[in-house]
């Protein structure tokens, strides 16, 4: 059987799988559409959250932005699983002891404010509309190489599967379908994870295969960094890039983790407070399975990718361009692998070319590196890399596919419900029917994803430098005003709003300065490279300067201005404690 | 001061104390161990690297999920001891 239709049969199967679950479980009422009726047991929603979480950037991207640059991108394993921390003590337990449906409804509560509420609806379409066109991003690399075409018409066909999908059910629907796609996806990313460990370094678990040895005897990461700096890249498991900027990036990520909309919504979902806090911890436990596996990932990539264009070791001639495996010739078809032949040899010289030390010492004369290798095509060409059998190539597909799929489902429901609910039944107009405000939340998503799939053709950056962007958002905006609306009970309604604002503008402004107005390419005024930065600060980091300037910005405005009403302050007390969580109430 | 509201008070300092020490472990793994303090880690061997690098990529990872579970375990605990929990 040929590896295309393997891979459509298991698309197709986890598809069905999928759409069967939703159609059970379909939601009926506005209740269960955005919350489920509360009654989803811890376990079964912390796989859930983690398949909300686990989007195309954890799954397809982030292992290849590890393997190219080694240990400075350790920030997004640390800085994905950290900001659940913060979920679990500082926001989950009193936003479900609160027992509303959305985020900007706790805001506009508790900074007794239609305006407010309001801000918080503008942030969370901001915040997620931007991590949308990360998994697009994600989802056009995952089907352009699957289906065997070009990026941008993998990129349409997914589009239309993820609206679909999304449309179809809503949260109840959605959660019970995202346990099938956590185990799909966490399998799929494993199981090739297990072989390629096996296969170089003997040790079935992965995690301990990074520190382990490789068949000559040295370890793993010795060898990974002698080879990459004998081709002139930096060194593995150094720091390459600012200490500062490093740790800024992962704060970032961590106060975004904790400030996402439709990952804190999934803590409404549980019956009581105290699964709220175990919710947060089973979660945690579900995707640290992923992430502690990735970081192997992208060594053994990294290190199985350089063996094969250097057979004979990176002091010898490299691989002839006629005799590539087929697994290149499948990413040349969608773009996003690409070879020119510089030097008239017909070998793929692969080395970093700004190096010029290194290049003078390698075999052939190379006139510049001429294999590209996009970034977001490691871990789905991984098991083709390490010559797995086809079966496994076809379930990394259904993977990265699901992982994919889940996120956007779950973002287009928190953009719905955002709009059809905060919106247009908040503000507008509060007596609107069940029905028509189902319609609205589906109207929301058609034009999301319509957008995204236009900015996803030409994204802003690799799949996860687009969704890192998303969270220096939600960390700019959503995470301080939640925060202080449970921890402080001097901050008001004039405070939270220039906090927000604030905060979501001035991290908005810098990251389109230099990614470009609104994402749309070359509207950038400087170039994004490390030399313009603002105090050294890199567009993806600044969600953690953009936090600050909210939290300053609403205690300094608070002081200024009135006091906080007696009524706000006794409902501050009321969600500290657990007793009286009660099932949710629509107003 | 009712008693309901000093008990409130009292349930909610020990709820920050708490806070306030899982907090500081969680930034001793993760900007601690795994950055800033990794050049001083650099002469504990790990596996071909430095344990610095096994906090970024591994340690910080297991350390936040011991975390959370000692919270909620913590803090179910301390709601019945204030008489706050749900039953």
């Amino acid at each position: 059987m040929s590896q295309y239709a393997l891979n459509l049969i298991f698309i197709g199967g986890s598809f069905i799988l999928y759409i069967v679950i939703a159609w059970v479980s379909r939601a009926g009422s506005t209740s269960e559409f955005y919350a489920a009726n509360r009654g989803v047991h811890p376990v079964v929603n912390g796989m859930a959250t983690a398949a909300d979480w686990m989007s195309a950037a954890s799954f397809i991207s982030m292992a290849g932005l590890i393997a190219f640059t080694g240990y400075g991108n350790s920030s997004f394993l640390m800085g994905w699983t950290g900001g659940y921390v913060l979920l679990a003590m500082l926001l989950a337990p009193y936003l479900r002891k609160f027992g509303k449906f959305t985020v900007p409804e706790f805001i506009g509560d508790r900074f007794y404010s239609k305006t407010a509420r309001l801000v918080a609806v503008f942030c969370l379409i901001v915040i997620s509309l931007t991590y949308v066109i990360g998994q697009m991003t994600g989802v056009g690399v995952a089907f352009s190489r699957f289906l065997e075409v070009d990026n941008a018409t993998g990129l349409f066909i997914g589009a239309a599967i993820v609206f679909f999908y999304a449309v179809f059910g809503g949260m109840k629907g959605i959660t019970y379908t995202q346990v099938a796609q956590y185990v799909v996806l966490i399998f799929a990313y494993t199981v090739p994870a297990i072989f390629i460990s096996l296969q170089l370094t003997g040790n079935p678990l992965p995690p301990l295969g990074l520190f382990g040895e490789v068949s000559d005897g040295t370890s793993l990461l010795v060898k990974l960094d002698q080879v990459v700096t004998d081709l002139g890249f930096e060194e593995y498991t150094a720091l390459n890039s600012s200490m500062f900027n490093m740790v800024l990036f992962t704060l970032a990520l961590m106060i975004g983790t904790a400030g996402l909309p439709h990952v804190i919504i999934r803590f409404f979902t549980v019956p009581r407070v105290r699964d709220a806090r175990y919710s947060a911890g089973w979660a945690l436990v579900f995707i640290a399975l992923l992430y502690l596996v990735a970081p192997a990932v992208g060594a053994m990539a990294r290190l199985n990718l350089i063996d094969t264009v250097y057979p004979n070791g990176t002091q010898a001639e490299a691989l002839e361009y006629e005799a590539r495996p087929q697994w290149m010739k499948n990413w040349e078809i969608t773009g996003l692998l690409t070879f020119e032949d510089k030097n008239g040899d017909g070998r793929i010289n692969y080395y970093n070319d700004a190096n010029e030390e290194a290049a003078g010492a390698l075999a052939g004369s190379p006139q510049g590196n001429e294999l590209d290798v996009n970034r977001d095509i490691l871990v789905l060409a991984n098991p083709e890399i390490a010559q797995l059998p086809g079966w496994v190539i076809a379930l990394v597909a259904a993977g990265g596919i699901a992982a994919a799929l889940s996120t956007a489902a779950g973002l287009l429901l928190a953009i719905a419900s955002a709009v059809s609910h905060d919106l247009v039944k908040g503000a507008i107009n509060p007596t609107i029917s069940e029905r028509a405000e189902l319609m609205w939340a589906r109207v929301a998503m058609a034009v999301t994803i319509g957008v995204a799939t236009y900015l996803g053709l030409n994204p802003p950056g690799f799949a996860a430098q687009t969704v890192a962007l998303a969270f220096g958002l939600a960390a700019a905006s959503i995470f301080p005003a939640l925060m202080m609306g449970i921890f402080s009970k001097t901050v008001n309604r004039s405070g939270a709003i220039a906090g927000m604002l604030a905060g979501l503008l001035s991290t908005v402004i810098y990251i389109f300065v230099y990614k470009g107005w609104f994402f749309i390419p070359e509207t950038n005024q400087l170039a994004d490279v490390p030399e313009n930065w603002l105090f050294g600060i890199a567009p993806t980091s600044v969600g953690a300067v953009g936090a600050l300037i909210n939290f300053v910005v609403a205690i300094v405005v608070s002081k200024m201005t009135g006091d906080v009403p007696a009524h706000i302050k006794e409902l501050v007390e009321s969600v500290r404690t657990p007793r009286g969580a009660g099932v949710a109430t629509d107003h | 001061m009712s008693e309901q509201s000093s008990k409130a008070d009292a349930y909610w300092a020990e709820n920050k104390r708490l806070m306030v020490i899982l907090l500081v472990i969680w930034a001793l793994v993760s900007f601690g161990f795994g950055i800033i303090l990794r050049p001083l880690l650099s002469s504990i061997e790990i596996g071909g690297t430095d344990l610095g690098f096994w906090f970024a990529q591994q340690g910080s990872i297991l350390t936040f999920i011991a975390l959370i579970f000692i919270y909620a375990w913590r803090m179910n605990a301390l709601d019945r001891k204030y008489d706050f929990d749900e039953e």
